[in-house]
């Protein structure tokens, strides 16, 4: 399975439409929310609602969502910076979501996290870490203890394709390698680390190639294709879970959006978006849904209208909710004891 | 109680966790079948095993990354770091992982970490002699322990596992041959609680680690001239317990930090500061400092004989202090 020949692999495709009609509206819903909660979250943050960083992964949903739907709910799940997809995802609410990025108490990390660092540890949710490869380390870790504890779930580390060239994936991957643990990289290829083509400063373009350097397998999928990261991921962890260590996974995608906001894409060229937005992971599932008469028309149009009411509701939640208690700021520092 | 050396005191200590808590593994460079770059692991692979006694390769920020994210998942890891020196190599892990994941999760996840790692020096040159003790107690969120004493180290180790926080524990090389008293049954020292090692009434010396032995020695070699030095032992870095340093202040009048750091930006910066903001009316002279001689440190024996305050500079510190 290992790809070490330096010649370009296929992508593997889907297998077949192996899904039911429950699971085709489940991820559609899914992918339509990440995509309508981001875009309000970019007019709030237009607005001066949203501090700091707003990743937005637009664009990239059907990993997130793929991913999730071949997962076991008590899989651990580590991640990231551009997070937001992951907790929506697995089924976090959203005015949750929405009020960590506003700052309030109601947020998913007490409003002390923010757009970056979304965690629900009660559902595995390890959190969102801001330096880049940092925490693939963590996620060996995780599976140690998963390993060391007998306990059968795998874990599920994301990351993009330009934490290929730091030192952590490489001694992180390295000891889930050498330890066999229970470990899925899933790397969210989607060109560009910020502004900078990864073809321009990584020796090897292809991220499943790097795979070989552990001895793992690795695998190029197409990352738009919510059925294909559904089965890669399910092959994969089933693998992994089952005492085969590590897999890599490299899922081309793309970042519809800049890197994080005010970003002036200065690196890409207006055609070359437009180009891959006709590779829109969520038309391109509601065609695939439609085609192979997965759900009816009806059917698609009303959960847009719920997914439009469930946004509103979460923006008003954040809106309306309280901020931060000011005592709170010396909480959670260290455990008392 | 007996006489035990600061590396059996502390190998206790780890045997002891090890044997109490099944979730406590030890992970590091050279830990299992070499046993120890220093020998404090020795026998722990062949009674404990490959589950419990993970060796790992030369990568500092997979040893501490590792141990962050399996004290996420529920285990008490103890990570080993050869030497502090190779903590820069895990820096990222420390500061940004194993100390912030309590906080910017909202309290969700704990790091019930420890990092075991001996500071030191003896003609290892410029990136093997450092003393990066201050480094680690900037940063909240970590815990910072530097025992002087088989006894402190013992009892600390055994809390610093127990915690449920991100603890350094950092020892010191040229401190693991040295004896002291143990006592023979379980005990445990607190952390962020400093110590007297010396009561006195004419000067007040603060050190931690090597150094209190070198602050004890003048102290001695003073008592003959009439001198009486209180020796404060901090034992923790972070979180600061000055409360034993005031009274002795107060007492004294003269402060006198003693460490081996450089005294830019080290811990006696923060404790002449907090002397001076504290107890500003009860100094008769400013608080001063004594620490390495701010260069790299050279190779050169009698060269390096030259970068640390020894008795005989701190005696003649402290009679100018107390003239």
């Amino acid at each position: 399975m290992a790809s070490t020949s330096p010649s370009r692999v296929p992508i593997e495709a889907a297998a077949g439409i192996n899904v039911t009609g429950e699971e085709a509206l489940d991820w559609f819903r899914k992918m339509s929310l990440i995509r309508r909660f981001e875009e309000r979250a970019e007019e709030a943050y237009g607005q001066g609602r949203i501090g700091g960083f707003l990743h937005l992964y637009i664009g990239e949903e059907a990993v997130a969502v793929g991913a999730m739907a071949a997962l076991r709910p008590e899989d651990d799940v580590i991640t990231h910076y551009r997070d937001h997809g992951y907790v929506l995802a697995r089924g976090i609410e959203p005015k949750r979501v929405m009020a960590e990025l506003y700052g309030k108490a109601a947020g998913l990390s007490k409003g002390k996290g923010g757009s970056m660092h979304m965690a629900d540890v009660g559902r595995h949710l390890w959190g969102g870490y801001a330096i880049v490869g940092g925490h693939i380390p963590l996620a060996a870790g995780l599976a140690l203890a998963n390993q060391y504890r007998n306990l059968p779930q795998v874990v599920a580390c994301f990351f993009g394709e330009g934490a290929t060239n730091t030192g952590a994936f490489y001694a992180g991957l390295n000891l889930a390698a050498v330890w066999k643990l229970p470990l899925v990289a899933i790397v969210e290829n989607n060109r560009y680390g910020m502004g900078t083509a990864f073809e321009r400063v990584s020796a090897v373009g292809e991220v499943h190639r790097k795979a070989s350097a552990f001895d793992i397998p690795g695998i190029r999928i197409d990352g738009n294709d919510v059925l294909a990261v559904r089965d890669a991921v399910r092959r994969m962890a089933n693998r992994s879970r089952t005492g085969g260590g590590p897999q890599l996974i490299e899922a081309m995608t793309y970042r519809f959006r800049g890197h994080s906001m005010g970003d002036p894409q200065r690196y890409r060229t207006k055609e070359e978006v437009e180009e891959a937005k006709s590779r829109d992971p969520i038309a391109r599932w509601r065609r695939t849904v439609q085609e192979n008469d997965l759900a009816t028309e009806d059917e698609l149009r009303k959960i847009g209208d719920e997914i439009d009411s469930e946004v509103e509701e979460a923006v008003r939640f954040a809106e309306n909710g309280p901020a931060p208690d000011p005592g709170e700021l010396y909480n959670d520092v260290l455990v008392a004891e | 109680m007996s006489l035990k050396t600061y590396r059996d005191a502390i190998r206790e200590a780890l045997r002891e966790e090890m044997l109490r808590d099944e979730r406590v593994l030890i992970l590091g460079e050279e830990v299992g079948v070499w046993g120890g770059t220093y020998a404090v692991t020795r026998g722990f692979y062949g009674e404990f095993g490959d589950k419990r006694i993970l060796d790992t390769p030369i990568a500092e920020d997979a040893i501490v990354g590792t141990a962050v994210g399996a004290a996420m998942g529920g285990l008490r890891p103890v990570a080993e770091l050869m030497t502090i020196n190779f903590s820069l190599v895990a820096m990222d892990q420390i500061v940004n992982n194993a100390a912030k994941i309590h906080a910017m999760f909202g309290s969700q996840a704990r790091v019930p970490l420890v990092i075991r790692t001996p500071a030191g020096w003896g003609q290892l040159a410029a990136t093997h002699s450092q003393s990066f003790e201050a480094w680690f107690a900037h940063v909240p969120g970590l815990i910072v322990v530097m025992p002087s004493t088989p006894y402190d180290a013992k009892g600390l180790l055994k809390t610093a596992i127990r915690s449920d926080n991100p603890v350094m524990f950092i020892e010191h090389a040229r401190l693991y041959g040295v004896k002291g008293e143990v006592p023979d049954g379980e005990y445990t020292v607190p952390i962020g609680v400093s110590d007297i090692k010396r009561p006195g009434r004419d000067v007040t010396i603060v050190s931690y680690s090597r150094m209190v032995h070198v602050a004890l020695g003048a102290a001695d070699e003073l008592a003959k001239t009439g001198i009486e030095c209180e020796v404060i032992d901090l034992r923790t870095l972070r979180p600061l317990d000055m409360a034993p340093v005031y009274e002795s202040v107060e007492k004294t009048h003269r402060a006198l930090i003693v460490e081996e750091d450089w005294t830019t930006c080290g811990m006696g910066a923060e404790i002449a500061a907090r002397i001076s903001r504290d107890r500003f009316d009860s100094l008769d002279v400013p608080v001063e400092r004594m620490g390495q001689v701010e260069v790299p440190m050279p190779y050169a024996k009698n060269l390096e004989d030259l970068m640390f305050p020894d008795e005989k500079a701190v005696a003649q510190k402290v009679m100018e202090m107390a003239a």
